[in-house]
């Protein structure tokens, strides 16, 4: 892992609209090495879109994203990302790892090693010959995640990592996840899973109709949420509330 | 004019017995249409793959332009590549015109069009569902380039089998660059159109059989290679 350190990383009043619809509004948010955040909320509330926004594959229409001490713009180096569906490339689960590693320039003498290690975290070391393409769903979502952290990356970002997973699975990406996290990689994960935001949350971070409700230690939101949205959003109500509604 | 049989009699017992004429005939038509087909892949698929990922002004006239292209009619690529060549021409002082050379030339510029069209298209269906995957891991446009052409490899079998079937059934341009001299530059097509001229028709017809076997072979070991790509959920 890259010893300079780019986090915290901030959002100041970010926003990101199209064609006029705000779908991202005034985001002011500071997030902390370390701790496992979870971006929570109903469908439509724009977390995946935040998520976005911080990896950098979009740029916000207001406001500004800071990653402390990033040497320069570009912090692909520093941050990967896993996505809900995610692409695998037509070749062996090992060669879609090395793919990542040639992209960052990692000497090839180290890939074998790295190879290993980061299928090892994943519990894929006996597929590593295998078609990436004829693996189960949980075990592409579980190569996903080896490849996004061959690279020992400071922030990992989770899109829903595990919304398409029958129980058996989500568990097997939990467990993944939680040993990224211990070895020392930070975790910006979305999910409208209640359940699963319970079991790996730190922090949540509520969303709704692109604006943040509340960023609240996970034993606080869980306990006792401070807004009316968040108490709404556990007692399973469904949230339809309108953008005036939101506002005020 | 003799019967229909007896042109075919003769023309399997040449094909049989492999005539060296023949033989030459056939080998010549390989060498040339192969050595475009080589030529136009490496221009084609690059420049299919980069109309797919740049944007740029004019690229909308590109993708016109390419499409359109991939009807190029044969003699007019011919008659433009001979007043290069010839002696008049700008590339007259290389003395290529009635050479292969000078056939492999124009069979590329007739084939080029059709690789990077296909190309371009299966690389732009491929790039929407890989864009953001591959932003992601941090690959540049640039560098996305080779690997959508990896990725897309069994798929533009295709697109360079359509190149090939155009190169090797092609006569006009051929005909016009090569002028059909014997055991220099005819091929099997020129040869057909003079042999149905001549009215030997048992050799033409030979050549025309040799062309389809060739034709088909070629497509069938293309077909097995994206099979075997299929099986083993390569593409």
């Amino acid at each position: 892992m890259n010893t300079t350190s780019i986090l915290p990383l901030e959002l100041r009043d970010v926003s990101y609209t199209v064609g006029g619809n705000p779908l991202i509004r005034n985001v002011f948010v500071s997030l902390a090495p370390e701790s496992r955040t979870i971006i929570l909320g109903p469908n439509g509330a724009g977390k995946s879109l935040l998520l976005r926004l911080c990896h950098g594959l979009i740029k916000p229409t207001a406001g500004s994203i800071i990653w402390q001490e990033a040497p320069d713009e570009n912090t692909s180096n520093f941050q990967a990302m896993v996505f809900q569906r995610p692409v695998m490339l037509r070749r062996s689960v090992a060669a879609n790892i090395a793919y990542v590693l040639s992209l960052h320039k990692i000497p090839k003498p180290k890939h074998t090693a790295l190879i290993d290690e980061a299928l090892t975290l994943a519990g894929l070391t006996d597929l590593a010959h295998r078609p990436a393409r004829v693996l189960s769903a949980g075990e592409q979502q579980k190569l996903a995640l080896a490849r996004a952290w061959v690279t020992k990356p400071q922030v990992l970002f989770l899109d829903e990592p595990s919304a398409n997973l029958d129980p058996g699975a989500t568990h097997a990406v939990e467990e993944t996840i939680e040993q990224i996290h211990e070895h020392g990689t930070k975790i910006i994960m979305t999910t409208h899973d209640l359940g699963q935001a319970r079991r790996l949350a730190d922090e949540v971070l509520f969303f709704h109709q692109g604006r943040m409700i509340e960023q609240t230690p996970a034993r606080t939101f869980f306990g006792q949420p401070r807004s009316d949205l968040a108490q709404a959003f556990l007692r399973g109500e469904l949230l339809w509330q309108t953008d005036h509604d939101v506002a005020s | 004019m003799p019967d229909f049989m007896t042109v075919m009699t003769k023309a399997f017992t040449l094909v049989a017995t492999f005539d060296p004429n023949l033989g030459e005939i056939v080998f010549l038509s390989l060498r040339v249409s192969l050595s475009a087909v080589f030529c136009a892949t490496l221009i084609g698929l690059p420049l299919g793959a980069a109309v797919a990922l740049y944007r740029f002004p004019g690229r909308t006239s590109l993708i016109v332009l390419l499409n359109a292209f991939m009807g190029l009619p044969p003699v007019v690529v011919g008659l433009i590549v001979y007043l290069m060549l010839s002696r008049a021409g700008p590339f007259g002082v290389f003395g290529l015109l009635f050479s292969p050379t000078a056939m492999i030339i124009a069979q590329t510029i007739l084939i080029i069009p059709i690789i990077a069209a296909l190309t371009r298209q299966v690389v732009e269906d491929l790039w929407d569902e890989y864009a953001e995957q591959l932003r992601s891991f941090g690959a540049s446009t640039s560098r996305a380039l080779p690997t959508l052409l990896w990725e897309a490899r069994f798929s533009l079998i295709t697109a360079v089998l359509a190149g090939f079937g155009r190169a090797s059934a092609e006569v006009g341009a051929v005909m016009i660059v090569g002028g059909n001299i014997d055991h220099v530059t005819r091929v099997m097509t020129t040869a057909i159109a003079l042999e149905v001229s001549k009215g030997d028709l048992a050799l033409a017809l030979a050549l025309g059989l040799i062309l389809i076997v060739l034709s088909l072979s070629v497509n069938a070991a293309a077909f097995l290679v994206r099979e075997a790509a299929h099986k083993h959920h390569l593409a």
